[in-house]
């Protein structure tokens, strides 16, 4: 029984030691699954590069609990967003909407590849174009048939 | 020479950006609440719980609500720039104590001064969410209609002050 003793109170060690999940109670599983999305759509303010699903700071633990607080208040998502907007700012979203001052940001990049293909078709047909250039005229054929018969002269010299 | 321009005005702009991008602070994020009603709140005050402060309590008046907490370093460094602020006699200023216990608040003002014509206590943060607030110190300049018309994002510094703060006042308190 000695013996025993250790090993079982080392086995009960674990029981002690609890990982930190946020337990939340939800009405539907709808306002689950709308509260998990909001907190990877918000930005937490003092990281910065992580949403507030993924962040520990205290502020970003207080906005997950807000936005817990208005789902079970019925707030919709968008009433959520617009909540968060109007005292962090457009900042808080990781998606930015689309808004004048944004479309530059959202169509940027198209921009670009449009005009990368353009450039790129631009310079195949050019080296194409170079490629299928006029034919020798029959002076030309005749100076090139004399150079290289004088190139192979002196090679074989 | 054409074909050299091009390439090389698209690299001067992307310099131009990137160094401004560069040089600009991430953290400074800009508030949308200038030019809006500040929030409304009351809360307890901290020297009589008691008592209450709120926007309404205010109205009338230009005030600077800053916030800080015991357990903010650069609240401390700051506090002696609100200590001068507070002595010119140009603004008052009310205290938002942001989550933060009442006793260390309490020998925090003691030990550091007291500038604060009252300390609102936040516990919970919430009037801190509903001012935007994302980082401790931050401080918002409200004028007579309740508006906010400045936030200071971290410490008040002498500079920002005789900058910035001041002249505001002054502009604010000359209005109606």
């Amino acid at each position: 029984m000695r013996r025993w003793l250790p090993i079982v109170l080392l086995l009960l060690l674990p029981l002690g030691v609890q990982a930190a999940v946020e337990v939340l109670d939800f009405k539907t599983p709808e306002a689950e699954a709308s509260y998990n999305k909001l907190i990877k759509e918000l930005r937490c303010l003092v990281c910065q590069n992580q949403d507030l699903a993924d962040s520990n700071a205290d502020l970003a633990k207080d906005l997950r609990h807000k936005t817990y607080l208005m789902i079970n208040e019925g707030k919709s998502e968008q009433e959520i967003l617009e909540y968060m907007v109007d005292r962090y700012g457009e900042f808080v979203l990781y998606r930015p909407r689309l808004e004048l001052t944004t479309v530059l940001l959202w169509f940027g990049p198209f921009l670009l590849l449009v005009l990368g293909v353009f450039l790129v078709l631009r310079t195949i047909r050019r080296r194409r174009g170079a490629a299928t250039a006029t034919a020798l005229s029959d002076e030309e054929r005749v100076r090139m048939e004399r150079l290289l018969a004088a190139d192979g002269d002196e090679k074989n010299s | 020479m054409n074909r050299f321009l091009i390439p090389l005005v698209i690299f001067v702009v992307l310099v131009v950006f990137l160094a401004v991008g560069l040089n600009r602070d991430p953290k400074l994020v800009p508030s949308p609440l200038i030019d809006k009603p500040a929030p409304e709140f009351s809360l307890p005050r901290l020297h009589h719980p008691e008592q209450r402060i709120g926007k309404q309590d205010m109205l009338g008046k230009v005030w600077i609500l800053n916030v800080w907490a015991s357990w903010c370093v650069s609240c401390r460094a700051e506090h002696q720039v609100v200590k001068r602020l507070a002595a010119t006699g140009a603004v008052e200023i009310v205290g938002l104590d942001y989550k933060d216990q009442r006793a260390d608040a309490l020998r925090w003002l003691e030990t550091l001064g007291n500038p604060y014509t009252a300390t609102a206590v936040d516990g919970k943060g919430d009037v801190g969410i509903d001012f935007g607030v994302y980082g401790v110190p931050e401080s918002f300049l409200i004028d007579k209609q309740g508006v906010i018309r400045y936030k200071q994002i971290g410490p008040l510094t002498d500079q920002a002050v005789a900058e910035k703060v001041l002249p505001l006042v002054k502009k604010l308190q000359a209005e109606g």
